[in-house]
């Protein structure tokens, strides 16, 4: 897992539970600084994946994110009052406005 | 919008790409994906502060960036590129186009796949990912964690991961020892970097001195239940299983090829670092006249190196655009190819002490991450008929989810020419196309094409 001293003041949501984060962090950073490892599960096999290359070439850290689906999570600045869901397979037809 | 240079990247050679292309004279738009200059190496380096004269030097080249009058667009994702230099990109959610007199890739490298039995595991990242997250979040390893693999990036992580206050469970070296003698025959030529080998001694020193085990391994595996818990590898003649919460691979980095691939670019077969890179000129020229590539997307050798590269390319850019003549393009450009020189020294070495490893991977480990496709599926491919990459997607689908073979292509390419008994510069690589990332309906549909 990963650490850091201090967390940050803004907050978001993720699956519904509230964590903390800083300025300047991608989605995927703020995750892995409260011990989230897992973004999604897979369309194939529906297996567990969570953030890997944290650079936008591998696309296993996709989520959720304030309704928008298949957002690559490690390219995205984290928001006062982000809403962050795992995304469960294929993501769904008129989710991805 | 029509400038002069688009550059595509802001890493080291694409900023002194622009630094150079303003000072003589060229409208430049520069397009980056991330929130500010730095690309790789100098990520988030305005917000940390420097720590060392390294840092010191790379800020006050971004701080000539951001005072050159190049147009910066970040967060920009590039997603195709005509031949004619036209430029398409998104950001947030509206798309761009412009077209550029040239165009200068200076996208880089990705971290060569290291695929070992559970690498899909969540708990299983790259070092190169570690990394990213240290320098822009302060994320350090809380302790069970893992480093895995060869090369100077893997040292380099672990000795700032150390001195961020983090903690390390071991570092389990998989470099081939038998590889140590043929790099000392280079040795000598890369004397003129003599401050790069000593960094990387220095290092290796200080990440003993922390106590951090340093184990000679093979035969790794990452296991666990929906998330990493334990890596089990054969060290000493015997096999070994440790519990593990993070476990970072990494085994060098490889140019990314993905627009030059899709523009059809000429590429060649680099044995030392065992890669594609594409074909390019002096001045960083490609086999289409209006494209150029510089830094580590045209072969892997460092920031320094990258700069000069940048910088010679903007050179070539600013005289064939009339904007110099060819007598001062040349004066400007003979101290960079020196210094490019001295920086390249240290080289051979370092490719022939990290020669990456053919992977020898046993059937069930997944080679393709997004399709799921294994190396006994490419096996079983190669043996119906497969040839190449190409044939292989047909076959199995491999390559052909999200990251579009970015993760998969240079491990499917060593299955299969295990598989078919040739060398491996003899299987068609992937052919990439545009868009060269995953693009909704909606950000085509904005596409402003007026212009």
């Amino acid at each position: 897992m990963f650490t850091r001293p201090d967390n940050g003041s803004l907050t978001l949501t993720f699956e519904g539970r509230t964590i903390a984060a800083r300025e300047g962090d991608s989605v995927a950073a703020a995750l892995l600084a409260n011990g989230i490892q897992v973004t999604r599960q897979t369309p194939v096999s529906g297996a567990s994946r969570g953030p890997f290359c944290m650079m936008g070439a591998c696309f296993e850290c996709l989520a959720v994110v304030d309704g928008r689906a298949s957002v690559q999570t490690c390219m995205t600045a984290v928001r006062d009052g982000m809403r962050v869901e795992r995304q469960n397979g294929a993501r769904g037809l008129g989710t991805g406005a | 919008m029509t400038p002069d240079l688009i550059i595509v990247g802001a890493g080291p050679a694409g900023v002194s790409a622009a630094i150079e292309g303003r000072a003589r004279g060229l409208a430049v738009l520069l397009l980056d994906e991330n929130g500010a200059p730095g690309g790789r190496i100098w990520q988030a380096l305005e917000a940390r502060g420097a720590k060392d004269a390294d840092d010191t030097a790379a800020l006050r080249t971004l701080g000539e960036f951001r005072a050159s009058g190049a147009d910066a667009r970040w967060r920009a994702s590039v997603w195709a590129i005509d031949p004619d230099g036209t430029v398409f990109w998104s950001d947030d959610r509206t798309t761009h186009s412009a077209r550029g007199g040239f165009v200068l890739l200076a996208t880089g490298t990705t971290e060569r796949p290291l695929a070992i039995p559970g690498w899909t595991l969540p708990g299983v990242m790259t070092v190169g990912a570690a990394q990213i997250a240290l320098k822009t979040s302060g994320l350090v390893p809380s302790g069970a964690c893992w480093i895995a693999g060869q090369g100077p990036l893997l040292m380099l992580y672990a000795v700032q991961a150390l001195r961020a206050g983090g903690r390390l469970a071991g570092i389990l070296d998989l470099s081939d020892r038998g590889a140590v003698l043929p790099a000392l025959r280079h040795l000598p030529g890369a004397l003129p970097a003599f401050a790069d080998l000593r960094k990387g001694l220095a290092w290796r020193w200080e990440i003993a001195r922390a106590g951090v085990k340093w184990i000679r391994a093979s035969d790794l595996r990452a296991e666990g239940d929906g998330a990493l818990s334990r890596i089990r590898f054969r060290a000493g003649g015997q096999d070994r299983s440790e519990p593990a919460d993070l476990l970072l691979l990494h085994d060098g980095v490889m140019p990314s090829v993905q627009i030059t691939r899709a523009l059809g670019c000429a590429h060649e077969w680099d044995e030392a670092q065992r890669c594609w890179k594409p074909v390019t000129d002096a001045w960083g020229v490609t086999s289409n006249p209006r494209l150029l590539v510089a830094g580590d997307g045209a072969g892997v050798g460092g920031a320094l190196a990258a700069a000069c590269a940048g910088r010679l390319a903007a050179l070539g850019a600013a005289s064939a655009l009339g904007r110099i003549d060819a007598a001062s393009r040349d004066t400007a450009a003979e101290p960079l190819r020196a210094a490019r020189a001295r920086y390249l020294a240290s080289r051979p070495f370092l490719d022939a002490l990290y020669a990456p490893r053919a992977p020898s991977l046993d059937d069930n480990t997944m080679v393709c991450r997004c399709e799921e496709v294994t190396a006994g599926q490419i096996r079983q491919a190669a043996k119906i008929g497969a040839l190449g990459l190409n044939q292989l997607k047909a076959f199995t689908r491999c390559g052909m989810g999200p990251c579009q073979g970015r993760m998969c292509g240079a491990t499917a390419a060593e299955v299969m020419a295990d598989a078919r008994g040739v060398p491996l510069e003899q299987i068609e690589p992937y052919r990439t196309r545009f868009p060269t990332r995953p693009l909704t309906l909606g950000e085509l549909a904005a596409l402003d094409v007026g212009t």
